[in-house]
């Protein structure tokens, strides 16, 4: 029983030793500049999309954006269709790898946040960032 | 109606989850009961005999 | 074999001690089962109705996800179970253990499957869920890969428990593998926080209000109710085959059988 006890144990803590350089699924663009990410290999970037720097391409369904942890800033190339979810501002988590200074990416997931809201109490809450409530036409809903 | 069903679009992902939990816990809760009432005529046989 | 009852009566804590005895036994926890799994398991299914329709149709869609977001009314409470559940399981194989109660290890017996149930239920809706707003069914992030442990020490539970002739034996080979997988708990809930995951972090099991709109929560909440209730009724059905089946040749089997 102490032995099933010891060998359960011991599976568990070897596995979490072997995962804990893997276990995070993706490096942030500061690590990245760092040279922490593998040189030439491939791996995944996380981060926040730089608002306005998404730029589609015209004729195919490549798209450039700027992908920033607030600290550092790499530049995104990406060639396929892109989640939902993804847009400027929106957290997202690219598999690719560096090409000549730019993260060349096969696969963008996109991170959801832990916020649920209705469509009019997110833009009550943009209106109230921006410091205009309702801006005299739209009552927006008062806050929580 | 139809944009009830519809799901935005999503249809496919929101009813099948709802299909799959309904499937799995309809399935969880009855095997005990079919089981039990298996076992209850069992156990009344044993001990007629 | 006999259920035994004590009745202890020269000591002070002896009426608090006989009850409890009592209600640990066979005979009178089957009885307890048959009284109250079908009433909570028709308010089981009251509040799923009710969960359903406020998740479903009263909720108003989620200003980023639209509609997808309503798998979380099934995702959420499922995958919450998956680890409650564990928890009960490895509380009651701990108790089988440590005091040799026979319902302990009915109870985490009855455990294993219903835990596989949920989490099962919390990878495939996650699973559905991902798909459109993530971008992929699968990812192999801390959260996602430390839920399919759990599913796999529920399986191995399970598994374990069948595998050896002996059903004490058994028993208590399955109890180890629960008591000892309970680090796995904790790894679950604060992997979103721990590492970089695809996962978001908590939305209602965190210090502070819930980041979930109030006509959200609602239903939400609802749906944790039912799923809760639900547990418990399928936990008694499961509990009273095993006392059954476990305890075949004792009288008060033979009084249930012969009705």
């Amino acid at each position: 029983m102490a032995l099933l006890v010891a060998a359960v144990g011991g599976a568990a803590g070897l596995s979490l030793t072997a995962l804990e350089r893997n276990i995070n699924l993706f490096f942030s663009p500061s690590q990245v500049q760092a040279g922490e990410a593998p040189d030439g290999g491939v791996f995944r970037v996380g981060g926040m999309v730089v608002d306005g720097s998404v730029a589609r391409g015209e004729a195919d369904l490549s798209v450039n954006f700027a992908l920033t942890d607030t600290a550092a800033t790499i530049p995104v190339a990406y060639t396929g269709i892109l989640p939902d979810l993804f847009r400027e501002g929106q957290g997202i988590v690219a598999l690719g790898a560096m090409r000549g200074g730019v993260f060349v990416a096969t696969q963008v997931l996109a991170k959801h946040d832990e916020n649920y809201m209705p469509p009019e109490v997110n833009q009550a809450l943009q209106a109230a960032n921006r410091g205009k409530y309702g801006g005299g036409d739209s009552g927006a809903p008062s806050l929580p | 109606m139809a944009e009830f069903f519809a799901m935005g679009g999503y249809a496919f992902y929101v009813w099948g989850s709802y299909a799959t939990v309904t499937a799995v816990l309809v399935h969880q809760y009855a095997a005990p009961l079919i089981r039990r009432r298996k076992l209850l005529r069992e156990l009344a046989g044993e001990a007629r005999s | 074999m006999r259920a035994h009852i004590d009745p202890a009566p020269d000591l002070p804590q002896s009426a608090i001690r006989t009850r409890f005895h009592r209600f640990i036994s066979p005979p009178w926890f089957y009885r307890f089962a048959a009284r109250w799994s079908g009433r909570l398991g028709w308010s089981a299914l009251l509040l799923f109705a009710a969960g359903a329709c406020g998740g479903l149709v009263l909720a108003p869609p989620d200003y980023q996800m639209g509609d997808s977001y309503r798998i979380l009314y099934v995702h959420a409470p499922a995958a919450w179970m998956s680890m409650f559940v564990y928890a009960v399981m490895a509380a009651a194989a701990a108790s089988g253990l440590i005091w040799h109660l026979k319902l302990g290890e009915a109870v985490a017996r009855a455990c294993a499957p219903l835990g596989a149930a949920f989490t099962l239920c919390a990878l495939v809706t996650g699973s559905l869920w991902g798909r459109p707003t993530w971008g992929a069914y699968w990812v192999w992030d801390a959260r996602l890969t430390s839920e399919l442990v759990l599913l796999f020490l529920f399986v191995g539970c399970m598994a374990l428990s069948e595998a050896l002739d002996d059903r004490r034996s058994a028993s208590r080979a399955a109890a180890v593998l629960a008591v000892a997988g309970v680090v796995n708990l904790p790894i679950i809930h604060f992997s979103v926080e721990w590492w970089n995951t695809l996962h978001q972090g908590a939305s209602v099991a965190r210090f502070g209000r819930p980041s979930v709109d109030t006509r959200m929560l609602i239903p939400l909440l609802i749906m944790f109710a039912a799923f809760n209730l639900y547990f418990l009724a399928a936990l008694l059905n499961r509990v009273s085959c095993e006392l059954l089946d476990r305890e075949r040749r004792t009288q008060w089997v033979a009084e249930v059988a012969r009705g």
